[in-house]
């Protein structure tokens, strides 16, 4: 998500009004909120949290708080010693729980063997500090919490070692401190656990001095992840894992046609099915209706779903088909829309060049391994009525503040604890809040229904698939003029697609003149290029959202491939070419670029016959990947063999979780091209259902991955998208290098 | 009442016989590190050993199974995370999000049960689970790693960013 650039006081404007008095009320003329210190009571140990403003400090700090909770605490060490890191972000696979929790052990000299890593829950300390709100999302956790994490651990540490200065009558100064000790005169020492309590005691020091990064002993070092030992176990808790006692399970019949509301319900049958407790008619969160089917388990509510016999009126609705929705963005992107950059055309008509290029590509759905589910449970009815859920998401803020209004309750008598999540890629970040608002409006109707129990709303794959919220599908139109050097004379560019941001409260900052900035995002940086471009976006009845990458997933496609096949046309080597074009301003690019050609052996290496290498290189979200491909054409399929990739992230905090985001990214990317990666509609269904017909990468089409990163130590950036974007448009390339025709359509289709 | 013999322990559930066994693991039994993912036996997230044999839970009907066949989970597979194959998992670093993870275990270890030296082939034949992200090098390096002994040689030339090949 591109939201990073978004000023603080506007993404408090967009708030809901609750959380944005409670944000706002610490507001500083910087408009970062302040932050204060605050020592939590714990039954043992120590506990402190970082509050982003006073009042909510003085609030957590107040007598309700029981001994042994730590609402808001990042950081509490035991009197084991061990050190237990509340991670302020969702952990989905991208290892920030790893990540994060180094950082902060890096400046508490703590024993890694000894460190493990939580969720929070929506307490607005957790919000992101840079950002103002919670949000994992935009590859921004690393990049904006690096200094905060940090900070919490100089400051502990600082206060274990006052407490042992204390203990032992030296001065602080005169003491270090090493894997989770104190160390003293004459090698005296003194475990953390031991110092904690008393530590407690102390005042929060409200200067510290960080670490000088040439003495980093953790950042830097490939670490593993601190989740595998759970993960490869079976221990590891999901959201989908959730058992309170007691507890049912519903299923929801969602309506075929986005936002068709029921004309008849026959649930005799359904009411049969042993183990079903309630059948309930529920209000969907986009004006629709649902049925949802409360059993004793999973199987029960699934097979009383299925014998309902429902009929919908969608008489209203309006029914997309695939089809003509390709045909009418295409009568679209012939003419120009809403501009984001103006540029002289005049020298297209004359250009001794032309590339006349439309691309399209599909929806795409984000298919989580993990369903999506949420447990809620309510406690009591009316003024004093208290709710707790449970769930995996992205934005537990906003969800939190939309859960208390569905639910009717007072904000703060309401708790989401953050749970593991089995992926989201942008699914599990919604600001309709659909599932959570979903499961919240189900156990309320539940409720009312006389049942008591807490209620698990729990998705199919078939519901998940189904459930909308799509990467938005796009029709890019480009007339480029250039001459026989390659130098490009006017590009004139068009996109049509669905806003993501229009009609969400992100609107008023990030659609701007008509443009929603997430679509264009990526071009045509880091090439300067007297291009306009301009956008159409068509209101159509299928939701959609961002997908991991967002806009790049589609905007560095067109324009990697774009500038390849100007450098085709004009004989050039595509790298020499990309090098000439982005000059010396994008030092990133051109390093990150350098880098995998040098790795790879492009250029000096032959190649099997058969097979073609690519290139390409994209900035998202502050890092830059490139990626250099060898692949082949295979029984008439394209086949990815290689990936060698060079990263500028700036400082890698773990280069072997940068490893992976890139493997998992390559991977998503090549996701993108594989026959079958689309979603359709037909008369205003969804037409895939599951992974037979929404096709996924599996084992074999695994290519080899290696990752290079660029050594750098400046302030970190984000990893957790960037390797996504320049993959498909590599392969491409590739592709087109050996068939001499480019790929303008996604998922690839070799004519 | 069924009988099951699940992780070397006999257990009576009471459950319709249509019930798929992925959910009674989890719903009756609290055996949660099974996981669905599909329901219709293609990702094999809910993959557990059948008299050893790798079997898809999500689809495979509790009166389909007897109660001398043994069944064994993620949670069965060692006591404490230390088979072989846990062990390499942990130390390649295999999981992500992880929520695959342990279907991709037990679709290992039975693999290296019946061929304790895989081919590329072998994996790709056995390892049809799918992973949305992107760990399946690092299983493949850690099946074989498994095979070798050591986690150090998988004889993959992967290069690693700390200049380790496995």
């Amino acid at each position: 998500m591109l939201m990073h650039d978004i000023p603080a006081d506007q993404i408090r404007a967009m708030l809901p009004p609750q959380l944005a008095r409670r944000l706002g009320d610490g507001d500083q003329a910087d408009g970062l909120p302040r932050r204060s210190f605050l020592k939590l009571a714990t039954a043992g140990g120590f506990a402190l949290g970082l509050f982003p403003m006073l009042a909510e400090a003085q609030d957590a700090a107040a007598p309700a708080l029981k001994p042994g909770q730590q609402p808001a605490a990042f950081v509490n060490i035991g009197r084991d010693g061990t050190v237990t890191v509340t991670v302020n972000r969702l952990e989905f696979g991208q290892g920030t729980h790893t990540g994060l929790a180094m950082v902060l052990a890096e400046e508490l000299d703590a024993d890694w063997s000894r460190v493990r890593a939580v969720h929070g829950t929506q307490a607005v300390a957790y919000a992101d500090p840079a950002f103002g709100m919670h949000l994992t999302g935009g590859s921004t956790a690393i990049k904006n919490s690096y200094v905060q994490y940090r900070e919490l651990g100089a400051r502990t540490r600082a206060m274990l070692v006052q407490a042992a200065a204390t203990q032992w009558n030296v001065p602080a100064a005169s003491l270090a401190t090493e894997r989770g000790v104190v160390i003293g005169p004459g090698g005296k020492r003194a475990d953390y656990g031991q110092l904690a309590e008393a530590a407690m005691q102390l005042p929060v020091p409200t200067q510290v001095t960080l670490k000088d990064p040439k003495n980093f002993k953790l950042i830097g070092q490939p670490t593993g992840r601190l989740d595998a030992p759970a993960k490869s176990s079976g221990q590891q808790s999901f959201g989908i894992d959730v058992r309170v006692p007691g507890m049912l399970t519903a299923v929801c019949q969602r309506p075929p046609v986005f936002g068709a509301r029921l004309a008849s319900v026959d649930d005799a049958a359904a009411r049969a099915v042993p183990g079903v407790k309630a059948v309930l008619r529920v209000p969907l969160h986009d004006g629709g209706e649902g049925v949802a089917v409360v059993a004793t388990g999973y199987w029960a509510a699934k097979q009383g779903r299925d014998a309902l016999k429902l009929q919908w009126n969608d008489a209203d609705r309006e029914k997309v088909d695939s089809a003509a929705q390709l045909a009418s963005y295409r009568t679209l992107a012939a003419k120009p829309g809403h501009v984001k950059y103006q540029a002289d055309l005049a020298p297209l008509a004359g250009a001794p060049h032309k590339i006349s290029a439309e691309f399209q590509f599909p929806y795409l759905a984000h298919a989580a391994m993990e369903p999506l589910n949420c447990t809620v449970q309510l406690d009591g009815s009316g003024a004093g009525a208290k709710a707790t859920v449970w769930t995996g998401t992205q934005m537990p803020g906003l969800d939190a503040a939309a859960a208390a209004r569905v639910l009717g309750i007072q904000p703060e008598n309401l708790t989401l604890h953050v749970q593991m999540a089995g992926g989201g890629f942008g699914r599990r970040g919604l600001p309709t809040s659909d599932f959570v608002v979903e499961a919240c409006t189900i156990a309320k109707a539940a409720q009312a229904a006389g049942i008591a129990a807490p209620i698990r709303t729990l998705w199919s794959r078939e519901d998940d698939m189904r459930g909308g919220y799509y990467r938005p599908m796009h029709v890019h139109r480009a007339e480029i003029g250039f001459d026989a050097k390659g130098k490009v004379l006017a590009w004139d560019h068009v996109i049509v697609g669905q806003s993501i941001i229009s009609g969400t409260f992100f609107e008023s900052a990030m659609v701007k003149d008509g443009v929603d900035t997430t679509m264009v995002e990526g071009m045509p940086e880091p090439y300067t290029l007297p291009m306009r471009l301009s956008v159409h976006h068509p209101k159509l009845n299928v939701p959609v959202l961002w997908w991991r990458s967002v806009g790049s997933t589609h905007t560095a496609y067109v324009m990697e491939t774009l500038i390849d096949e100007i450098a085709r046309t004009t004989g050039q080597d595509p790298v020499a070419y990309r090098m000439g074009l982005m000059g010396e301003k994008s030092a990133r690019h051109r390093a990150a670029l350098q880098l995998a050609v040098d790795r790879s052996g492009y250029g000096r290496r032959q190649l099997p016959a058969g097979r073609a290498w690519g290139v390409a290189v994209h900035e998202s979200f502050d890092s830059v990947v490139a990626y250099v491909v060898e692949a082949s054409v295979e029984g008439g399929q394209p086949k990815l063999h290689r990936v060698t990739a060079g990263v500028h992230c700036n400082l890698a905090v773990n280069p072997r979780s940068v490893e992976a985001q890139i493997q998992g990214a390559a991977l998503m990317g090549l996701s993108m091209c594989l026959p079958g990666a689309a979603i359709t509609l037909r008369d205003g269904v969804v037409e895939q259902s599951n992974f037979g017909d929404f096709v996924v990468p599996r084992i074999t089409d695994m290519p080899v991955v290696n990752v290079h990163i660029v050594p750098s130590a400046d302030a970190p950036t984000g990893m957790g998208e960037p390797g996504l974007p320049p993959l498909a448009p590599a392969f491409a390339n590739a592709v087109a290098r050996l068939t001499g025709k480019p790929l303008r359509e996604l998922p690839f289709k070799l004519a | 009442m069924r009988r099951l013999n699940v992780n070397g322990v006999q257990r009576e559930v009471d459950v319709e016989d249509d019930t798929p066994l992925l959910w009674v693991l989890r719903e009756q039994l609290g055996l949660t590190g099974t996981k669905y993912g599909c329901g219709i036996a293609a990702c094999g997230a809910c993959t557990v050993h059948l008299d050893g044999v790798p079997t898809r839970s999500c689809v495979r009907p509790v009166s389909t199974i007897e109660a001398t066949e043994k069944i064994v989970t993620i949670e069965g597979l060692s006591p404490d995370g230390s088979h072989p194959v846990q062990k390499a998992w942990v130390a390649l670093d295999v999981p992500q999000c992880g929520f695959c993870q342990c279907g991709m275990v037990m679709a290992a270890s039975a693999l290296l049960q019946t061929k304790p030296n895989p081919s590329d082939q072998d994996i790709d034949e056995a390892i049809t689970n799918i992973c949305r992200c992107g760990t399946y090098n690092r299983v493949r390096a850690a099946i074989k790693a498994v095979a070798q002994g050591s986690t150090k040689s998988a004889g993959l030339s992967i290069l690693h960013v700390d200049g380790s090949v496995t």
